[in-house]
């Protein structure tokens, strides 16, 4: 589903090159739960940038769901994050100035949906999230556990294929951040593929393969022995 | 996106920073305000200005010597023969045709007037009778110029308000012998003071028969022939029936000039456009100050919302919609202070209508259409460059806290 071949990513800053990212090849499978690790500075974010579609690489070739993205024009980019990818951030990346249900429904509004049925999804979500009680409230009036389940509700509400959290857990306390692994896990029981940026071993070792980065490059691909 | 959404979302932006919404707001609708007030003004002056005139009467022509109007290469140029003089004969020419109702021969000059030790400097018009009712002038005491021959210089006068004021003081005007340049005349009449005339003040004025005037200044031309024609549709054959009549007296030249009071009142109708037009243009700078307003305002909305932007495109919106979403949001601006600007625009003339009640104020239509489309509009223009910086933002720059 996702195919990187000889991923290249350079940087200009100033008149010099940041290489970071350098031959990179990977294969996601359709259901796969992945975490990327390593030192500060390694790529992982930038990988995750690229497979997201945020970033474009600056050599080699990227499949998603065996179609050439470097084809796609930024519209039907736009269109593929919209109906494909799911993001979960470090720092939530709610609007401050819409309520927990407002935020959620950003992306059916932006699909352009009717807003009966889009009434309807986001209460069924943030339900299924556990904070449907929290629904009125401002980001600000919301806890960072909650807040990143709002940010977790969002990021599916489009039935997207896959989820990309960079550092989903970088910003909650040690009981916050185990529930919102769990709930990340849910999803990847009901067949979503989850790949997952930590620094956090812990969490990092409960995915079934574990890749890790150093300078720009992948080291290691392992699956976790069972 | 909807349409609908797109409003909605724009709505959100507002409420989430109030204060800046404000300042915008304002800005623009003090653009709006000072277009639609000023051209109500401007407006306002110019139907007071042809109220007026058409008070005065529209079947009225004014025959001035010499030829106002350039004709390029005219052989009399060359000869370079200076054009003949209006006569008391050619005003009494005109009298013989039955389509015109009154003529009034207009002299006019500067004498020093005084009674007793009072002196002061006045204007003098030397005319007849009929100048009375040509002007819709009204007596306040006394009488105006005897009918009768224009060729009699009879030594009476009438005066207006502030000369009778200026002289006389407390004690009575009729009947005393003024001093006019070198000669005597007595006080007949006293003109009231009516605001309605344009272009000599009557209150100033001092009065005589026009062959007293010829006399006092020592020449036998006149100023002006005031014709009045019976029929106001029968103006332009009146016209021209008195441009014939004079031609003839005059060796076939045509060397005069005659001045409807309609080509008068167009004049002035049009001098009066130009100048709300100006006062129109000059308030629209601070429609384009408003919409440098919005720019600067909007350019660090954006640097503020970047994180913001950034998620949208990271949710799948094109560049396209965050384009659009901007546009709207200066849009929205700009028609709501407009809009604002319209209502306080309308209170003001309104007060002003309250203090001023024969002052006809009414904001033109087309400067309330044009204020509101050039307020939207500065407000799209203005809006493009910082929607469009939105729009290219990277969304992973975006995204990342710097
Ligand atoms: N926009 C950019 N301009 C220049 N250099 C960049 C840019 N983004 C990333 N880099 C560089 O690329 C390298 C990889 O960055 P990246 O953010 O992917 O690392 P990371 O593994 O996510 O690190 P961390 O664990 O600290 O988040 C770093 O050396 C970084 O300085
Ligand atoms: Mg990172």
């Amino acid at each position: 589903m996702i195919q990187l071949d000889h991923i290249e990513r350079v940087f200009q800053v100033g008149d010099q090159k940041v290489h970071a990212l350098h031959d990179v090849g990977l294969k996601v499978e359709r259901g796969e739960y992945l975490s990327i690790m390593g030192p500060s500075g390694s790529g992982k974010s930038t990988l995750l940038n690229i497979i997201g579609l945020l970033d474009r690489p600056s050599d080699g070739q990227y499949f998603l769901d065996d179609k050439d993205v470097s084809l796609l024009t930024e519209k039907e980019q736009a269109k593929t994050r919209r109906e494909k990818i799911g993001f979960v951030f470090q720092f939530f990346h709610l609007v401050p100035r819409l309520t927990a249900a407002e935020n959620v429904e950003l992306p059916l509004v932006l699909a352009g949906m009717m807003p009966g049925e889009r009434k309807q999804k986001v209460s069924e979500v943030l339900q299924a999230m556990g904070i449907g009680d929290r629904m009125h409230h401002r980001p600000e009036q919301l806890s960072g556990g909650q807040r990143q389940r709002v940010a977790i509700a969002r990021a599916t509400i489009m039935q997207p294929t896959v989820i990309l959290a960079d550092e989903p857990t970088g910003n909650l306390d040690r009981a916050s951040g185990k529930e919102v692994v769990e709930i990340l896990e849910r999803l990847v029981d009901n067949g979503l593929t989850l790949v997952v940026v930590t620094h956090d071993p812990e969490l990092g070792q409960r995915a079934k393969r574990q890749i890790k980065m150093v300078d720009g490059s992948i080291v290691s691909d392992t699956l976790r022995s069972v | 996106m909807r349409i609908t959404d797109t409003l909605k979302f724009s709505l959100s932006t507002f409420r989430g920073s109030p204060a800046r919404t404000f300042l915008m707001l304002l800005a623009m609708s003090i653009g709006v305000t000072s277009v639609v007030a000023l051209t109500a003004l401007g407006e306002g002056a110019r139907r007071y200005v042809t109220d007026e005139f058409s008070s005065l009467g529209t079947s009225l022509l004014i025959v001035i010597p010499g030829r106002t109007e350039t004709t390029g290469g005219s052989p009399s140029l060359f000869i370079g023969e200076t054009p003949r003089d209006l006569t008391l004969d050619d005003a009494r020419a005109l009298l013989r045709y039955s389509s015109i109702r009154q003529v009034a021969p207009l002299n006019i000059g500067s004498a020093p007037v005084s009674w007793k030790q009072r002196e002061r400097e006045a204007p003098v018009i030397g005319t007849t009778a009929e100048f009375l009712t040509i002007r819709h002038w009204e007596m306040a005491q006394g009488s105006f110029l005897p009918a009768g021959d224009p060729e009699s210089a009879g030594s009476v006068c009438v005066i207006g308000q502030n000369i009778r004021n200026e002289l006389f003081g407390a004690s009575s005007a009729l009947g005393e012998w003024i001093r006019i340049g070198d000669r005597r005349f007595r006080v007949i009449g006293v003109l009231q003071s009516a605001g309605r005339s344009i272009g000599i003040d009557s209150q100033d004025l001092v009065i005589i028969p026009v062959a007293s005037a010829q006399a006092l200044f020592n020449t036998s031309s006149l100023f002006r022939i005031f014709v009045e024609a019976k029929d106001r549709d029968e103006l332009s054959r009146v016209e021209a029936l008195v441009i014939k009549t004079i031609k003839e007296r005059h060796q076939g030249e045509e060397d005069i000039t005659v001045v409807s009071q309609n080509a008068v009142l167009a004049t002035f109708d049009k001098i009066f456009r130009a100048l709300t037009l100006t006062v129109a243009g000059i308030a629209s700078v601070s429609l384009a100050v408003a919409g440098v307003l919005i720019m600067n305002v909007m350019l660090v909305s954006v640097s503020q919302r970047t994180p913001e932007i950034g998620l949208l495109k990271a949710l799948g919106a094109p560049d396209r919609q965050i384009l659009v979403l901007f546009l709207t949001e200066a849009a929205m601006l700009s028609l709501f202070g407009a809009l604002i600007g319209l209502i306080l625009g309308e209170l003001g003339i309104w007060v002003m209508i309250l203090l001023y009640p024969s002052f006809p104020l009414t904001a033109p239509i087309w400067a309330v259409v044009s204020a509101v489309s050039v307020a939207l509009l500065t407000g799209l223009v203005f809006g493009a460059l910082p929607a469009r910086r939105a729009a290219k933002l990277e969304p992973v720059q975006a995204l990342s806290r710097r």
